[in-house]
């Protein structure tokens, strides 16, 4: 078969040769630096911007309140110390460090702050608006692990790091883990881990345990996670009962405590539920009781220090656990009461304390990724070890994102020497004893590029 | 049995908080016609009133704790308790019986205030306007709580002397086991005293039979040269000084916070929709019922068998009165049924 030449002598087949040739020597240089067009091509990009914004999405209104306006003190001190502003706070202490005090990657920070309402549809709703309209290229915060676990999946759809703030939920880095949410706070199977050798040494291995849990994912995990530990040292399970979140009054599930056989209530309750439950269990009595011939003991597995404000004398002997606790004697945890007491005239909640280690350990992870490309980040973040944060060597382990921990047994305080003092520290279980293996809660963290 | 009767218990100390808002809020609308979606804030404040008297009896000397340098950190001590000892421990221990003196009169202004300056201009408006106006001052007094004494709960403690457990098995032959807080029972007798108070005002003096007479006949009563409306100021002031104590003696029971109102609200309104709206006697049998009702359907032995039936209870009750008996169980005929 003869080929037809044009006047130019170009036949079909040689034009397109060249055009094949020339368009492989025109994607050559795409192929080779694809990652480039890849980090260049994510949400809200800060460019050549010489500002990044990040979300702080926490309960303003609602029960969580006054733990929200904890948590926004601690972002705002953040950013100022990552703007080189202020006496850097952690940015002191912390090891390895990457940050300059000069922003992030040279960007100056600021930040929008959201309402979640401790509301998961809320909290989305807020969330996303931080994402959509006001370009944030990360957010943190909240008070509830239903809010965590609900804006950590949109998160994921919507490619922007999650760095959750207060949530204690099995779930959170467990069976609904992501690839875009972090947690820096300790979770209930942690909890469980801490509490039973001191439970042990304390109330002994008879023991019948009653359960009132909070009828929501944190509650469940909570109850699932003590109970394990609890029916490791040889206590028997008489009951586990669900309360509605925010019942307000709790006689109804605690008179059947009263003559079920337990000598031990354990409340898996936090914030105004456990005020209220703890506050009526012991006006029912309960910790005046003799039961099998022991002392009737109350066990609040979750602590905060607002709590503890909230339930007064009725928490003094009382056993929990704690993620932290301004009394620590750490360098850093020094500092960062200093930085915070210094700024606002009080010292910082657990939960101002989980926020503030959060933004920093963002920040850091951009600056050794050397870009804001969230998968380049969150790869910097998966297994990252670090100290001087205030909870000993810590790691953020790669397999579900949980960081693992010094963990704080604590004891509503017997006599305390101020209006702070309201928390007495048991024990500093170490890290090794709170590990675990990843797979037992199963979920999947998902891609890193969505 | 020992469940059944602490259900019944917890039925009745529960119903006498409900029968209380609700008579405050059913009293109000037989009078003005007013949907008062602010009521609930009333039960608030009246916990307030309980805890601005606490802090005002506990104002104390600070000792700095000098060990702290980052931040102030205090050791109190009550200047009561310093200047008058055990006396002062005393006075302090009886906070939240003394506040009721105290909330009596402030309770009586705050609802003479709110009706003369907001809620009167809203009588010839329609129900939705009413409901929307009010709603917002709910949210209002609300935020300005928060503002004053923040949204975490506040610890306010019962007297010493009956902080504990009563061994109220033993009056009933159920042995010793079978304990009830003492506070829970005087707030029972308190509310069946403050209920009693109330009808016996209404039905037993002239200015009550007059109130009950503008309450079936707003036009006659006037025609007979009596200013209704007055007398209508009062009772919205009395509603609220109603609504107030039961928040006041409260407080033990539940630590207040800013949100308490509301919490108790959508409660209150069931409660005087299945007792009839406008009928005295309604919301106080429907605060009973529906406060034994919902504490029996808490019972393990019943969500056993139903589910989740602890929350839904008092709304399945509404929609059953609702749909066999518009008027509610003790409603003036014709109210609700058009």
């Amino acid at each position: 078969m003869s080929e037809k030449k044009n006047s130019a002598g170009w036949s079909r087949r040689d034009i397109m040769k060249a055009a094949g040739a020339f368009s492989a020597a025109g994607a050559m240089p795409m192929f080779f630096s694809r990652g480039a067009w890849a980090e260049n091509n994510f949400r809200n990009n800060p460019g050549k911007a010489a500002s990044i914004k990040l979300g702080f999405n926490v309960p303003q209104t609602g029960a969580y309140a006054d733990e929200g306006a904890d948590e926004l003190r601690a972002f705002k001190l953040a950013v100022k110390h990552l703007n080189g502003e202020g006496d850097g706070g952690l940015m002191n202490t912390m090891k390895p460090l990457s940050l300059k005090g000069n922003g992030v990657l040279g960007k100056k920070v600021e930040y929008v702050t959201g309402d979640t309402q401790t509301k998961s549809d809320a909290a989305r709703a807020s969330a996303k608006r931080m994402i959509e309209k006001d370009g944030v290229i990360m957010f943190s915060g909240g008070s509830s692990s239903g809010v965590a676990i609900a804006v950590q999946s949109l998160a994921q759809e919507m490619g922007v790091v999650f760095m959750a703030g207060l949530t204690h939920s099995n779930d959170t880095t467990g069976k609904d883990k992501r690839r875009y949410g972090f947690r820096h706070f300790f979770n209930a199977k942690m909890s469980g881990s801490a509490l039973g050798p001191v439970l042990k040494k304390e109330m002994g291995t008879d023991r019948s345990a009653y359960h009132l849990t909070a009828d929501y994912t944190w509650g469940w995990t909570q109850e699932e996670s003590i109970k394990e530990t609890t029916e490791g040292l040889g206590w028997k399970t008489v009951k586990t009962v669900k309360t509605p979140v925010g019942a307000g009054d709790f006689s109804q599930y605690i008179t059947p405590i009263l003559n079920s056989g337990a000598d031990t209530l354990i409340l898996n309750h936090y914030g105004k539920d456990m005020i209220n439950s703890l506050t009526q269990a012991v006006q029912f009595g309960l910790r005046d009781k003799q039961v099998n011939g022991k002392t009737f003991e109350i066990i609040v597995p979750l602590y905060s220090r607002l709590m503890a404000q909230g339930a007064g004398k009725n928490l003094k002997g009382i056993l929990g656990t704690t993620n932290w606790n301004w009394a620590l004697k750490d360098k850093g945890s020094q500092a960062f009461v200093k930085s915070f007491g210094s700024e606002y005239g009080f010292p910082p909640s657990q939960a101002a304390h989980t926020c503030y280690v959060q933004t920093l350990l963002y920040a850091n992870a951009c600056e050794m990724a050397g870009t804001f490309y969230p998968p380049e980040v969150i790869k910097q973040l998966e297994g990252f070890k670090f100290d001087g944060m205030g909870n000993g060597a810590t790691e953020y382990r790669a397999e579900d994102h949980q960081c693992f921990k010094d963990v704080l047994v604590v004891r509503g305080n017997e006599n305390p020497t101020s209006q702070f003092d309201l928390l007495e520290i048991v024990q500093e279980v170490p890290r090794a004893q709170v590990e675990y293996d990843a797979k037992i809660f199963g979920g999947e963290l998902g891609p890193y590029k969505v | 049995m020992d469940a059944i009767f602490l259900q019944i218990l917890n039925g009745l100390d529960k119903g006498g908080a409900y029968a209380l808002i609700a008579l405050g809020l059913t009293l109000v609308f037989g009078t003005l016609g007013v949907v008062n979606f602010a009521h609930g804030a009333l039960f608030m404040l009246g916990a307030f009133c309980s805890v601005s008297f606490y802090k005002l009896l506990t104002l104390s000397k600070q000792v700095k704790d000098e060990s702290i340098t980052f931040f102030d950190a205090f050791k109190e001590q009550p200047y009561l308790e310093i200047w008058f000892g055990d006396y002062g421990t005393t006075i302090i221990d009886l906070a939240v019986p003394l506040s009721i003196l105290f909330a009596i009169p402030v309770m009586l202004l705050i609802g003479l205030i709110m009706e003369r300056g907001l809620i009167r201009h809203f009588y010839k408006r329609s129900h939705a306007e009413q409901i929307l106006v009010t709603f917002g001052l709910a949210i209002v007094l609300q935020e300005v709580i928060k503002s004053m004494f923040g949204a975490n709960p506040i610890p306010m403690p019962a007297p010493e002397i009956v902080s504990g457990s009563a061994p109220i098995g033993v009056l009933f032959g159920m042995g010793e086991s079978v304990v009830y807080p003492w506070w829970r029972l005087i707030y029972l007798l308190f509310s069946g005293i403050v209920i009693a108070g109330v009808f016996a005002f209404l039905n037993m003096t002239t200015y009550g039979m007059v109130v009950r007479a503008g309450m079936m006949d707003r036009e006659t009563v006037g025609l007979l040269g009596i200013d209704v409306e007055r007398r209508f100021t009062v009772v919205f002031g009395l509603a609220a000084v109603v609504t107030g104590l039961a928040g006041v003696m409260y407080a033990p029971i539940l630590p207040p916070d800013y949100h308490m109102g509301m919490d108790f609200l959508v409660l209150s309104f069931v409660v005087v929709v299945v007792g009839g709206m406008g009928s005295l006697g309604g919301a106080v049998a429907a605060g009973f019922l529906l406060g034994i009702l919902q504490s029996f359907a808490s019972m393990n032995e019943v969500k056993s068998i139903i589910p989740g039936i602890d929350q839904v209870i008092i709304y399945l009750v509404a929609v059953v009165i609702l749909l066999v008996r518009p008027r509610g169980l003790l409603g003036r005929k014709g109210v609700m049924e058009d």
